[in-house]
């Protein structure tokens, strides 16, 4: 019994590695991602290529192999630059990961719900003399707030799920501690880290929905 | 004197020449209809008028000032364009309401907005606030509308919305306002409250040019009719020489088609 305790405890405790690289990435992919977003759709080529290049590289090869890319790159390629050692280095690593991939696929809903607005809510903002930031703004922002929630919701759900992967740098997130226990032959706590992620989604939906609800009160 | 005066406006999409040197005036508390066929460039001079295109050619005075001239740069600047664009006002085909903002919001914003540039804002912001407010609701119920201030665009009719639509167009008081065919995305029945609104508009001597397929109201509203075709205007005058005593060969195959409907 004591043991059981004592292995919740070290569960729950690695557990919060994922929640910290959960909120990590939430807090500065999300602001990222509009600013790579509006890249994406600038008039200025150069700049819009760029950004899309970049969005389907980072889209199109594993999350699992951009963490080992960035974690051993930079000691790999003799670079100067390296990161801290041992834990938080690892961490740090699998931050910065997290925040450009995810930063990337946030980029592309917003891009889609930016384009999603019917051209006719400029034209009526501009006729009526307001400034593209006032119209930006006060126009057509919450009609793309309000059609991105869902999308970026379901991205939300699996960032919980993927922070996961962080093991893959030796992060000692809750798989990688459960995995430790299995390897010595107790198979229950890899079972149990299942309920951690169900408890938390669960908690996210509920948000969620809420979101979606408030948001209900219009429709575009 | 003319409030109106447009003088060889031309337009091209790509290789496709929407608009031909289009000429006109238009007096105050005159209300002009634009008939003709789809793409004869209706729609496209009235989008020209309120900046949404920008003509090839041409020059557009409002009151004596040019406000456009397409050989004149200085004429375009971004800032100067979005205070000219006030002389203008535009009801869309679409209504294109704000959703997400109340009927009587969506008269009031663009005139909030507009406020906060004054120099007295700051000390009179209540006072100011409370007169867009009011007259917001003045629109609204010269429009029929003063039982769904608090209605948000998708509880309310297609001609419900349009009509809070010309109330928002009325609300930065312009010196024109245009209408690019209010009725064509309303259903018979609903069109008739529109029409009723537009009349009652034009009682009051508001100026208008209205693009629309309605030829009897056309013909019961307009002080003058203006005939489209093709890019240029092939002929004008009033409703009862343009429906009653057409003299081209063109507006007579159009009108025809028309009545035998």
């Amino acid at each position: 019994m004591n043991e059981v305790i004592v292995i919740i405890g070290r569960l729950s405790e690695s557990f919060m590695l994922n929640c910290k690289l959960f909120i990590l990435t939430l807090l500065f992919a999300l602001p990222l991602g509009m600013l790579i977003a509006f890249g994406s759709m600038s008039r200025f080529r150069p700049l819009k290529w760029l950004m899309r290049t970049f969005v389907w590289i980072i889209r199109g090869t594993p999350l699992m192999l951009q963490l080992i890319i960035i974690f051993y790159g930079p000691g790999l390629l003799n670079m100067s630059f390296s990161w801290p050692s041992g834990n938080s280095g690892r961490f740090v690593a699998a931050t910065v990961a997290f925040i450009i991939n995810y930063a990337c696929y946030f980029s592309e809903i917003y891009r889609g719900g930016i384009e999603s607005i019917p051209v006719g809510q400029y034209e009526a903002g501009q006729v009526l003399g307001m400034t593209k930031r006032q119209i930006f703004f006060n126009v057509t922002l919450l009609q793309v707030v309000k059609r991105i929630v869902p999308p970026i919701g379901n991205e939300v759900i699996t960032l919980v799920k993927d922070t996961s992967l962080a093991r893959i740098i030796a992060n000692k997130e809750i798989i990688m501690m459960a995995g430790e226990y299995s390897n010595k032959g107790l198979i229950w706590p890899l079972f149990a880290t299942g309920i951690y992620f169900l408890v938390f989604v669960g908690l996210l939906t509920i948000l969620l929905n809420w979101v979606e609800k408030k948001l209900s009160y219009f429709r575009v | 004197m003319a409030i109106l005066e447009v003088k060889g406006i031309e337009k091209s999409f790509g290789s496709a020449k929407i608009l031909k040197s289009i000429d006109f005036s238009l007096e105050k508390g005159e209300v002009m209809a634009i008939i003709g066929p789809s793409g004869s460039g209706k729609t496209t001079l009235l989008r020209c008028l309120n900046f949404l295109e920008k003509p090839d050619k041409g020059s557009i005075s409002v009151n004596n000032e040019v406000i456009f001239d397409a050989m004149d740069p200085l004429t375009q600047r971004e800032s100067e364009v979005r205070k000219k664009r006030l002389h203008f006002g535009l009801v869309f085909q679409n209504f294109n309401l704000f959703p997400q903002y109340t009927v009587l919001k969506n008269v009031t914003l663009a005139a909030e907005l507009l406020a906060k540039e004054r120099p007295d804002y700051k000390q009179e912001k209540k006072a100011i606030l409370k007169e867009i407010q009011e007259r917001g609701k003045m629109l609204l119920s010269q429009v029929g509308l003063s039982d769904k201030l608090d209605c948000y665009p998708h509880m309310i009719s297609g001609g419900q919305q349009q009509r809070v639509a010309i109330a928002r167009a009325l609300a930065l008081d312009p010196d024109i306002l245009c209408f690019d065919e209010p009725t064509s995305a309303l259903d018979p029945e609903l069109t008739g409250e529109v029409l009723k609104v537009i009349k009652n508009l034009a009682e009051r001597n508001t100026t208008m040019i209205i693009v629309t397929h309605e030829m009897d109201f056309a013909r019961d509203v307009a002080d003058r009719v203006i005939f489209m075709d093709d890019g240029v205007i092939v002929e004008q005058g009033s409703p009862q020489d343009v429906f009653g005593d057409p003299k081209e060969e063109r507006t007579k195959q159009f009108l025809a088609r028309y009545k035998k409907d």
